[in-house]
């Protein structure tokens, strides 16, 4: 793991229990009309089943992994979404040129799309997906709420109506009663929704949610509902086929959100018991019956600190969070997706759904956890996934792939499995520290911190974890007792082994060569205000392990890490750890836990004068923008003494020949300019200071 | 008996306290540390053996009779770095202002003699107020002294200058003959006149650190090859750093095993060339993937970033690195990096040190600037060095190598020995636009045309396969299997035998 591998995707296990391929494949060939991780999980699982792959690309995308692990490949157009894999024509096209039979359509682009379902049928090829009737009553907010309601299933009290103007804005939401959601009727994925605790604020909310929905989805009609306090976000994953069959696999829970983007998913709940299960699944599947649903979906629910639970929407599409789903029930769901789409029966009944264990995703993005998880974008020069019992890995990229700005910034989507929900938990919390990316910025520590926090552990979620335990946002995970003592570990193993190598230099003085100190201090910063000192006496024991001295402690140590490696893998007293290290001036830089922390481990002595050092401040860099990439300054919109707002675009840079939009990140005067345009940057250049 | 014993180790103990602990303290409180503290932190413990503890010196003029502190403000001797032999001065700010007497010049130039004598590195450690005032003339002498050693050291065996405190006037230029120079931040400074001196004659404003402070010269001068934070973190990196070198010339340079095999393939690298000519990509992935551990040494970071040189090994024999950074200034040669990379290249070639060469460079940069400051005997300089070289030469185009800067970098007409192109690789006179404009400057006006003869030039000229069919370039390979066609490349070079005809010395351009 630590050695650069061949660019192939770890080691997936998408279940032991999946159905084995009976017979003939379903279909002979089925294009996949999507893109990264979930175009590679589609491929997969049609490899298993002897299903020949068709991939499509954009400019952007001609290296990437979904293209090189398809049987063939062909450009859509390009980079733009909107020139490419939004565009039906150029998938037909593809179709015919490749003569696929069928269409998986993966999560967002056209999968909710009826129009491309409409055109697919025309052309005789098979949509891999629910009929375009259910897509299209399902898309649509306010429908979908009503055929809901009239299935029977618990609404949110609100009022399914698209609002004339912010006075029936205002007018509505007293009748529901404040707290209020105001939502755009096409909306998804957090855009056009705005939260109203006044006339105010339900005027403005309107105003603003009708401007983001225009733009965003080319439909403006927002409805008002109530809102729902201590909210989780649990759904009901549903099954339908042809014949008028339709069953749920249970929930997952997906309250760990940020800006209603889901961060952490889980399946089960940890909230639900048998009862509220089965009366959500029955009123998911009759929601799915009410649409004659033939394919997977997802019924999402809200749901109350009393359990109570209301409908939110229906998606009809794989999503993005079904691999925890796919580990509790042991089923490949794109495979049973393809098949019912094939006109198969299911092949399970409800009361063949056996859910056992615990699996807990955590989505892994190129984005800054550090700087408002400002997204990232760059090659990726070093990428090793982590693998081992009860880790999934759903990926799109390689080491030395590119994520660029056209697209979704995902890295990869992580599971952690288990027999129970620690033991998936801690497993995802060590694949975590065991994630090796390199080149740009990912948000590895804040998922950790999420992973290893007292509250997620206790299950004790809501839709407003992140914002309720990360106020100020996130700045750093703090190492609870055990993460301190493993980076403390780590920093005198690293140091030993590092010195038994450099003491293995040719053209010593004969019988004067160099000894390796088995007395260390460690100086270690990061892991509070200030640096500490642990003293750490190392013995190479004859059980082939070091004994470790710290303070009053003796650890027993083993570890394989030898100098070079980017990994090291130790097992403290049998506690199996993983902590990221590098070199760094002399001393080293660990990360474990989610936390980066920088040690020093040299002889006392030398640690001692080490110690006499000034701690000399870093340059405080909140007063400037600096530059989140390497790049060229294109222009700066804004003068000396200029006042600005957060959010106003302040400065271009261009990276890689894209146009990067620097925002003013608060309100503040602009006092002066440390780059011109013109000027190539570094990461971290300062552009300009604030007053 | 037991008393004279006695009184060697008092006499020790009065040496060891230096200036004495009040001085000791104001070291510490301006962030330093003392003479034998950094030899502490430098050498392997227990290593060192101090030289000349009682030396001290012999003026009696401005009541110079009465102060006497054995050792006379320098700390000499010799130790060893992970075993391997290192002579050591190290000045003592505490005592006199860590000021150069006579004796203390001796003190230098005795281990610097050993030195010579035995093949083995000497580092200095610099901090000094400078010359002793009160000796006059004796005290330049010594510095002569110690800088005609600089000199007769210099390509015998390598010289290491830590800047940790004061270093002005005469006393740079023993530091500016050595191979390379570290300074330490915000304590240490190096000019030939000082910030007063400066005021009086041209009425700048400066300050010290402005003047000649660590960041001043290793981005602005380029006097300096790195900077680091503080004295520790500068010994410990100084230590690191000696582990790269050889001895002496008489030498190979040292070999450490590694576990790192050199068949690794690295596939990543066979995406690092954008698709687009124009897009920047960093050289230092290439080198970091290539070399052993990922562990490479660079030197002078912060001047002239359009090339990087620097320490690393291959089969746990160090290399050096010389490479153009297509992320700066497109990668371009220019005066700065022309200097830099030559001394870097001389230094491997006195020190047995084989070289490898990655190029990406799309010409020398233009303008008056660099045609006023003199380009054409700085481009020179790295033209001279590489020709110069005896040392084994293998080089690596990964994509532009146009017009005299091809040439320059290590070409196979300068007695390459392994020159290698990837399939990314652009090898001509210049690139196909700027060609085409001058090829059909009678057809300036017809836009189709000329991009259709550009596409063509494209086509002809801008792959590796022109010059290989001359035998330019011994093989095109696969960015991936960059490491080990190198590693086998150094193996068989490994004995190399080439001498450059007899002379009094080259006439490099300076």
């Amino acid at each position: 793991m630590s050695r650069p591998t061949k660019p192939k995707p770890a080691a997936k296990k998408v279940s032991k229990k999946a159905t084995p391929p009976a017979g003939k494949p379903p279909f002979g060939k089925i294009l996949v009309a999507n893109r990264g991780e979930i175009a590679c999980r589609v491929i997969r699982s049609c490899k298993r089943l002897g299903i020949a792959t068709v991939a499509v690309y954009s400019d952007a995308d001609a290296e990437a992994l979904h293209v090189r692990e398809a049987d063939e490949a062909v450009r859509l157009g390009p980079a733009p979404s909107a020139e490419s894999y939004l565009r039906i024509d150029a998938v037909l096209k593809a179709c015919r040129e490749t003569g696929a039979e069928a269409v998986h359509p993966g999560y967002g682009f056209l999968s909710e799309n009826a129009a491309f379902a409409e055109a697919l049928a025309k052309a005789g090829i098979v949509f891999i997906g629910p009929n375009a009737g259910a897509v299209q009553a399902m898309g649509d907010k306010i429908e979908s709420k009503k055929l809901a309601q009239k299935a029977g299933v618990t609404m949110v009290p609100g009022h399914l109506v698209a609002l004339k103007d912010a006075d029936e804005a205002v007018k509505i939401s007293r009748q529901v009663g404040y707290p209020v959601m105001l939502k755009a009727s096409a909306g998804g994925g957090g855009k056009g929704m705005r939260l109203a605790y006044d006339d105010a604020e339900a005027r403005e909310g309107f105003r603003s949610a009708t401007n983001e929905a225009r733009t965003a989805f080319g439909d403006d009609r927002v409805f008002v509902e109530k809102f729902i306090e201590q909210p989780r976000h649990i759904e009901i994953q549903v099954l339908g086929d042809k014949h008028g069959n339709v069953i749920h696999l249970g929930e997952r829970e997906c309250s760990i959100q940020r800006r209603h983007q889901k961060v952490i998913e889980e399946a089960p709940s940890p909230f639900l018991d048998a009862k509220t299960r089965a009366a959500m699944g029955a009123q998911a599947v009759a929601l799915a019956k009410a649409v004659n649903y033939d394919s997977a979906g997802t019924v999402e629910f809200i749901v109350d600190a009393r359990r109570k639970f209301y409908f939110l929407e229906m998606n009809t599409r794989l999503q993005v969070e079904h691999p925890v789903t796919e580990m509790v029930t042991g089923l490949d769901l794109v495979e049973l997706m393809i098949r019912v789409a094939a006109g198969e029966n299911l092949p399970l009944s409800q009361k063949d759904v056996k859910l056992s264990g615990w699996a807990v995703e955590a989505r892994v993005y190129a984005e800054d956890p550090l700087r408002n998880f400002l997204p990232s974008i760059g090659r990726l020069t070093r990428y090793g996934a982590p693998a081992g019992e009860g880790v999934r890995v759903d990926t799109g990229v390689y080491e030395g792939g590119e994520i660029s700005m056209f697209y979704d910034p995902m890295i990869a989507k992580l599971v952690g499995a288990g027999r129970t929900r620690e033991q998936a938990a801690d497993r995802l919390a060590d694949a975590l520290d065991a994630f090796e990316i390199r080149g740009l910025n990912h948000n590895i520590s804040f998922l950790a911190a999420i992973a290893t926090h007292k509250r997620f552990r206790a299950g004790n979620l809501t839709t407003g974890f992140i914002a309720e335990e990360f106020p100020e946002g996130f700045k750093g995970a703090t190492p609870d007792g055990e993460a301190r003592t493993a980076l403390i570990v780590a920093a005198a193993i690293v140091q030993r082994r590092q010195a038994e190598t450099e003491a293995s230099v040719s053209g010593q003085l004969p019988g004067h060569e160099a000894r390796v100190p088995s007395d260390l201090v460690v100086r270690i910063s990061g892991l509070g205000d200030k640096p500490e000192d642990h003293s750490v006496a190392l013995t190479w024991t004859d059980q082939g392990s070091y004994a470790l001295r710290i303070g009053s402690k003796t650890i027993a140590v083993t570890s394989d890490w030898r100098t070079g490696d980017r990994v090291l893998r130790a097992t403290l007293d049998k506690r199996a750890v993983t902590v990221q290290v590098e070199r760094d001036n002399g001393g080293w830089r660990l990360f474990h836990r989610g936390v980066l922390a920088r040690a020093l481990a040299a002889r006392p002595r030398v640690a001692a004068l080490a110690a006499l050092m000034p701690v000399k401040k870093p340059p405080d860099t909140s007063k400037f923008l600096l530059s989140p990439m390497p790049g060229l300054l294109k222009s700066i919109a804004v003068k000396e003494g200029q006042d600005v707002k957060a959010g106003e675009e302040i400065a271009v840079v261009e990276a890689m020949k894209m146009e990067n939009i620097l925002r003013a990140p608060r309100d503040g005067r602009i006092v002066r300019h440390h780059a011109a345009a013109g000027d190539s940057l570094a990461v971290d250049q300062k552009i300009l200071e604030f007053g | 008996m037991q008393d004279i014993l006695k009184q060697l180790n008092d006499k020790r103990a009065r040496a060891r306290v230096g200036g004495g602990a009040k001085r000791v303290e104001g070291q510490h409180a301006k962030g330093k540390l003392t003479a034998r503290e950094r030899i502490e932190v430098l050498l392997d413990e227990g290593s060192f053996e101090e030289w000349d503890m009682f030396v001290e010196h012999r003026s009696t003029d401005f009541g110079m009779a009465e102060q006497k502190v054995p050792g006379d403000g320098v700390v000499t001797g010799w130790g060893t770095i992970n075993g391997r032999v290192v002579f050591v001065f190290s000045q003592d700010f505490t005592v006199f202002g860590g000021s150069l007497s006579e004796p203390h010049a001796e003190k230098i130039c005795k281990i610097m003699d050993q030195a010579m004598k035995v093949g083995a590195p000497v580092i200095g450690l610099n901090d000094s107020g400078g010359a002793r005032i009160q000796e006059g003339v004796a005290s330049l002498a010594g510095y002569a002294d110690v800088f005609q050693r600089n000199v007769l050291a210099s390509g015998v065996i390598p010289q290491i200058s830590v800047i940790m405190g004061p270093c002005a006037g005469g006393a740079v230029y023993s530091p500016a003959m050595t191979d390379f120079i570290f300074m330490v931040k915000d304590s240490s400074y190096m000019f030939v006149t000082g910030p007063d001196v400066v005021k009086t004659v041209t009425h700048e404003t400066v300050t010290h650190e402005e003047l000649g402070g660590a960041i001043t010269h290793t981005a602005k001068s380029g006097v300096a090859d790195l900077a680091f934070e503080n004295d520790v973190e500068a010994l410990l990196q100084t230590r690191r750093f000696f582990d790269f070198l050889p001895e002496s010339n008489r030498v190979k340079p040292p070999v450490r095993p590694t576990q790192d095999s050199p068949d690794r393939l690295s596939p990543s690298l066979d995406t690092l060339i954008p698709a687009n000519p124009n897009k920047p990509y960093d050289m230092k992935e290439l080198i970091l993937k290539v070399v052993d551990d990922a562990d490479f040494f660079e030197v002078a970071p912060a001047f002239a970033g359009n090339i990087i040189v620097g320490f690393a090994r291959i089969e746990g024999s160090t290399v050096g690195i010389v490479a153009n950074q297509p992320m700066v200034l497109a990668g371009c040669l220019d005066i700065d990096s022309a200097r830099k990379a030559a001394r870097f290249v001389r230094f491997c070639d006195c020190f047995n040190i084989p070289i490898v060469t990655f190029v990406d460079v799309p010409g020398f940069l233009p303008g008056t600037a660099q045609e006023y400051g003199a380009i054409i005997k700085h481009g020179a300089k790295l033209l001279f060095a590489y020709a110069e070289a005896t040392v084994p030469k293998v080089t690596v185009i990964t994509r532009k190598a146009y017009g005299g800067a091809y040439d320059v970098m290590s070409s196979k007409h300068l007695r390459g020995d392994v020159n290698y192109a990837w399939p990314t690789a652009e090898i001509a006179v210049m690139g196909p636009k700027g060609a085409v404009e001058i090829i059909f400057r009678a057809e300036a006006g017809d836009a189709r045309k000329l991009e259709a003869k550009t596409e063509e030039y494209r086509q002809k000229f801008a792959n590796p396969f022109v010059a290989a069919s001359r035998g330019f370039l011994d093989d095109v390979i696969l960015p991936s299997a960059t490491r080990p066609r190198i590693a086998r490349s150094l193996a068989m070079l490994r004995e190399k035998k080439l001498e450059n005809p007899w002379k009094r010395h080259a006439n490099i351009p300076l």
